[in-house]
C-alpha cells in the first residue's frame, strides 16, 4: 500500500492497514515463549557438557538456537495459517490475524532458518549446525507438513523437534553427541504428549474444529486420559534415571522425586476425573496439570544446572 | 502531495525500521567479537603460518 493511499477518503484513513507489518509482529512470528524453553534447555546442554566453552561463543551458540527455533516457529505460522485462523488459541497470530502476509512468513522463515544455521557451523562446529538443520527440518516438514495433520500420534513423534535443543547445546561445547545428551532429549521428548494432550483436553473444540487429530478427537477423551497416565509414568522413570547419569546428582534426585511425585499425581487425577466434573468445574484439573508441566520440565532442567554449578565447589554431581 | 498526518502505519514502519536497524547493529557487533574471539584462541592458526610449519 501507497502512503498517497492514507489520504484517500474512500480507504479510510484510520482503519489498520493490511499487510504493513511492525516489528513486534515479525517478532510474534518466532513463538518468542517457545523460545524461552529452547534458550533454557539449550543453555544447561552447553554448560552441562565436559569442558569449557568461551563465553562469546556460548552466547552465540544459545542465540543462534534460539533463532533457529524462532525460525521453525515463522515456517509453522506460514503453513498452519488456516488452522491457526480456526482455533481460538491461535486465531491472533500475525498470518491469520492478516498483519503478515504467508509468503512473508515464509520468506523471513526460511531466511532465519540458514542464517541460525550457517552462523552456528561458523561459531562453533558442524555436529552442532547439522543438529539444528536437522530440528527444523523435522519440525517443519516431519511434524507440522506431514504428522501433525494425518496421525494421532503427531505430538509423540513430533515432540522430538522441541526435545532437540539440549542436544545441540552440549554439542555446540564438545561437538558430539553422548549418553547424557541423549538423557536430557529423551525428558523433553516424553514430556511433550502429556503436557499437549493436557492442553487438548480443556480445548477440545479447537482441535475438533480445525479438524486436527489429536487423541481427543481420534480416540476419545477416555482413552487420552489413559495415555496420559502412561506417558507420565514412563517420564517418570526417564527423569529419575537422569539422575544418575553424569550430569546428574543428590540434588537433582530430590528434587525430581518431589517433582515427579507431584506430576504422578497430577496424571492419577486426570485419568480418574469424571467428563462431567471435568466440565463442570471448566477442566480446573486438566488446566492445573498443564501450568504444572511446565514447571516440571523447567525444574529438572534447572536442577541439572544448579549440579553443574556446584560443581566447582565439591557440592554437585556423583 | 505531502502526507499531513501521522498515521497508524507511519509507526509500524517506524518500529520495523528501528528494530531492522538494532538487528544489524546487534549482528555487526556480534560477529566482530565471535572474530576477536577465534583469533585470540590458542589453537588458531593463520593458513600462511600452517603452510611454513
Amino acid at each position: 500500500m501507497s502512503d498517497a493511499s492514507l489520504n484517500n477518503p474512500a480507504l479510510g484513513a484510520t482503519a489498520v492497514q493490511p499487510y504493513d507489518a511492525g516489528f513486534g509482529d515479525y517478532f510474534a512470528l518466532l513463538k518468542p515463549r517457545v523460545m524461552v524453553l529452547v534458550v533454557f534447555t539449550a543453555l544447561i546442554g552447553l554448560i552441562a557438557a565436559p569442558g569449557s566453552v568461551h563465553p562469546m561463543i556460548g552466547f552465540c551458540a544459545i542465540l543462534f538456537i534460539a533463532v533457529g527455533g524462532g525460525a521453525s516457529g515463522a515456517l509453522n505460522m506460514w503453513w498452519d495459517a488456516d488452522i491457526d485462523a480456526v482455533m481460538k488459541r491461535t486465531r491472533s497470530r500475525p498470518v491469520p490475524g492478516g498483519r503478515v502476509t504467508p509468503q512473508e512468513a515464509f520468506g523471513f522463515g526460511i531466511t532465519l532458518a540458514a542464517f541460525s544455521v550457517v552462523m552456528l557451523a561458523l561459531a562453533t562446529n558442524f555436529v552442532a549446525a547439522g543438529l539444528l538443520a536437522f530440528t527444523i527440518f523435522f519440525y517443519i516438514v516431519i511434524y507440522t507438513m506431514w504428522l501433525k495433520r494425518w496421525t494421532p500420534q503427531n505430538i509423540v513423534i513430533g515432540g522430538a523437534a522441541g526435545a532437540f535443543p539440549p542436544m545441540i547445546g552440549w554439542a555446540a561445547a564438545t561437538g558430539s553427541i553422548s549418553i547424557e545428551s541423549v538423557l536430557m532429549f529423551a525428558l523433553t521428548f516424553m514430556w511433550t504428549p502429556p503436557h499437549f494432550w493436557a492442553l487438548a483436553l480443556f480445548t477440545r473444540q479447537d482441535y475438533d474444529n480445525a479438524e486436527v487429530p489429536m487423541l481427543t478427537v481420534t480416540h476419545g477423551r477416555r482413552s487420552t486420559r489413559a495415555h496420559i497416565l502412561v506417558y507420565t509414568l514412563l517420564l517418570a522413570a526417564l527423569a529419575l534415571a537422569l539422575g544418575f547419569s553424569s550430569v546428574g546428582g543428590p540434588i537433582y534426585l530430590v528434587g525430581a522425586l518431589l517433582l515427579n511425585a507431584q506430576f504422578v499425581k497430577g496424571a492419577i487425577d486426570i485419568w480418574r476425573r469424571d467428563e462431567e466434573i471435568a466440565e463442570s468445574d471448566y477442566f480446573a484439573v486438566e488446566r492445573k496439570f498443564f501450568k504444572a508441566s511446565l514447571t516440571y520440565l523447567f525444574a529438572h532442567f534447572g536442577l541439572i544446572g544448579v549440579e553443574v554449578m556446584l560443581s566447582p565447589f565439591g557440592l554437585g554431581g556423583w | 502531495m505531502p502526507l499531513s498526518r501521522q498515521h497508524e502505519m507511519h509507526n509500524r514502519r517506524l518500529s520495523r525500521n528501528i528494530g531492522l536497524g538494532i538487528a544489524l547493529a546487534a549482528f555487526v557487533a556480534l560477529v566482530f567479537g565471535l572474530t576477536m574471539v577465534k583469533v585470540s584462541t590458542d589453537d588458531f592458526t593463520t593458513p600462511l603460518a600452517s603452510e611454513v610449519n
